[in-house]
């Protein structure tokens, strides 16, 4: 494995019965690298988030995160770890301070107290901090389980839809976060996502993935060029429909190898 | 080692703030062995007069009742306390953080306990208070009688939410029925030598059968029979080592299957 890359993963599968949801994918993310992880419903984007994360045992192949091989002491990269997604919730019945305070002491977070007033003031969330987080709405929750992402600092940060239910302006404010975030601390992170122009705007790099496997990786810029579109928006729509004149001359350009 | 006790006491602490946003979620602790400890008293108070034997050991069918609650409320408090993980869709946060298995399992005990506790002790108050009846007249045994029968009922809990996990919410009732199919053969309100003669051993796999036999041999006989109760702490100590591995099997058969993911729904 490559002692730069914060995440990597090499000949992925999981299989489902007869049901193949990721099938040999291998890919690495440089330290310090946003990379986005692209694909339609059921292309294996939360399969791999899930098996990055250990809550889903791969079929067969490897993954590295932090130089730790996770499927055998997953433990010792978790505390360097952590992700959000709007598919898995915070309890409803406790605070929001209460909640930070929970996921804080299971992560180690060294002044407890202070990094939650800290990120609770980072996510302009400090003024929810003493109400109960299943009474907030749906764009408070998600900067609340942002904060949960960002309370132990990660080093490597997995992110499924992070600005899904949210309004234009604080999906903005939240892009804006995550961008200072990773320049300042040079956190690796991981974000699947369908919004086109978040991806554009935060990823290095791009993963397309179709069926299971990776179908195109590049930039963003580089992907626009090689399907001839003027954005990422267009270049998922080719991939996902199998059509188009940026599919055409890929397919083109693959012949012709 | 300050790493884990710090995770576990997180994970107790957790369910301590939902008990106090919601004291509703801790009626039921109360209420179902209130409402069995008043059919008994009364039960009892009728045949007191009747039959010599009642005269004679009329705590017998409380503390049967009370010690056997001990048991269902055990299993049901950690299951209770594992399924609030669920219900609030909050396992998947849980199994990606540093808690192990281990640390999980010991947190959900201590809150299950807490539970129990929380349920049993006034229960047995009003037993005293309405029935003239304390069943910590059984002395110092009573703490081995508990700890016993508590550490049984986890190994049971600890398997049933392993199944939850595996399985899914269509479970729970499993879970909750589980622990009364060990009931007729653990000589609750009678004794081991009424079973039928091919049932005895399986009685005697239990730990639970030697509490009930140990708590009538003080009601009737005023003698502690410390070994036995010896050898049930050892047998409940393997079925809660037991209940950890079912535990575990059925968490690793969930990440190879995905169930992990769809908790909740």
């Amino acid at each position: 494995m490559s002692v730069a890359s914060s995440i990597d993963v090499r000949h992925l599968r999981k299989v489902y019965g007869e049901v193949v949801a990721v099938d040999d994918l291998t890919f690495a993310v440089p330290r310090g690298a946003v990379l986005g992880l692209l694909g339609g419903n059921g292309a294996g984007k939360t399969t791999t988030i899930s098996m990055l994360l250990g809550l889903l045992e791969p079929t067969a192949g490897e993954i590295h995160v932090l130089g730790v091989d996770m499927l055998r002491s997953r433990y010792a990269a978790l505390p360097r770890m952590n992700f959000s997604s709007p598919y898995v919730d915070l309890p409803h019945r406790l605070t929001v301070r209460q909640n930070l305070q929970f996921y804080g002491r299971l992560y180690g977070v060294r002044a407890l107290h202070r990094r939650v007033e800290e990120i609770a003031e980072h996510m302009q969330v400090a003024e929810f901090l003493d109400r109960q987080t299943g009474k907030l709405s749906a764009g408070q929750k998600t900067r609340v389980a942002l904060a949960k992402a960002l309370i132990n600092k990660p080093d490597v940060l997995l992110l499924d839809e992070p600005t899904a239910s949210l309004d234009p302006d604080t999906a903005d404010w939240v892009r804006t976060y995550l961008k200072d975030y990773q320049a300042e601390t040079h956190a690796t992170i991981l974000l699947a996502s369908h919004n086109m122009s978040e991806v554009e705007r935060l990823c290095d790099d791009v993963v397309l993935l179709q069926a299971g496997r990776v179908f195109e990786r590049g930039s963003p810029r580089e992907l626009i060029e090689r399907f001839g579109r003027e954005d990422m928006e267009q270049v998922f729509l080719d991939m996902a429909r199998g059509r188009g004149h940026g599919f055409e001359s890929l397919r083109k350009n693959e012949a012709a190898q | 080692m300050s790493g884990s006790i710090d995770r576990i006491y997180a994970l107790v602490l957790r369910h301590v703030h939902i008990w106090r946003s919601s004291v509703i979620r801790l009626v039921d602790s109360v209420y179902w062995p209130a409402v069995q400890m008043f059919m008994w008293g009364f039960l009892t108070q009728f045949l007191r007069p009747q039959v010599s034997f009642m005269a004679q050991a009329a705590g017998i069918l409380l503390s049967g009742l009370l010690l056997w609650e001990v048991v269902v409320r055990g299993n049901l408090s950690l299951s209770i306390a594992f399924m609030e993980e669920m219900w609030s869709r909050n396992l998947g946060h849980l199994f990606v953080s540093p808690i192990r298995s281990w640390e999980m399992a010991t947190g959900i005990i201590i809150v299950a306990l807490l539970r129990s506790l929380l349920g049993l002790v006034p229960v047995s108050l009003m037993a005293w208070a309405f029935f003239g009846f304390s069943i910590y007249s059984l002395g110092l045994p009573l703490i081995a009688f508990f700890l016993i029968l508590q550490m049984f009922s986890w190994s049971v809990g600890l398997a049933m939410s392993g199944l939850i996990m595996r399985v899914g919410q269509s479970a729970e009732s499993f879970a909750w029925a589980a622990v009364f199919i060990l009931m007729p053969i653990s000589g609750v309100y009678y004794p081991i030598s009424v079973l039928p003669y091919w049932l005895q051993p399986f009685a005697y796999v239990l730990p639970t059968s030697y509490v009930f036999e140990g708590m009538r041999s003080i009601l009737l006989e005023h003698s502690a029979q410390w070994h036995l109760l010896g050898l049930a702490f050892v047998l409940s100590a393997v079925y809660l080592v037991i209940g950890f591995q079912v535990f575990l099997w059925f968490f690793r058969s969930s990440r190879r299957a995905g169930s992990l993911l769809t908790q909740g729904e």
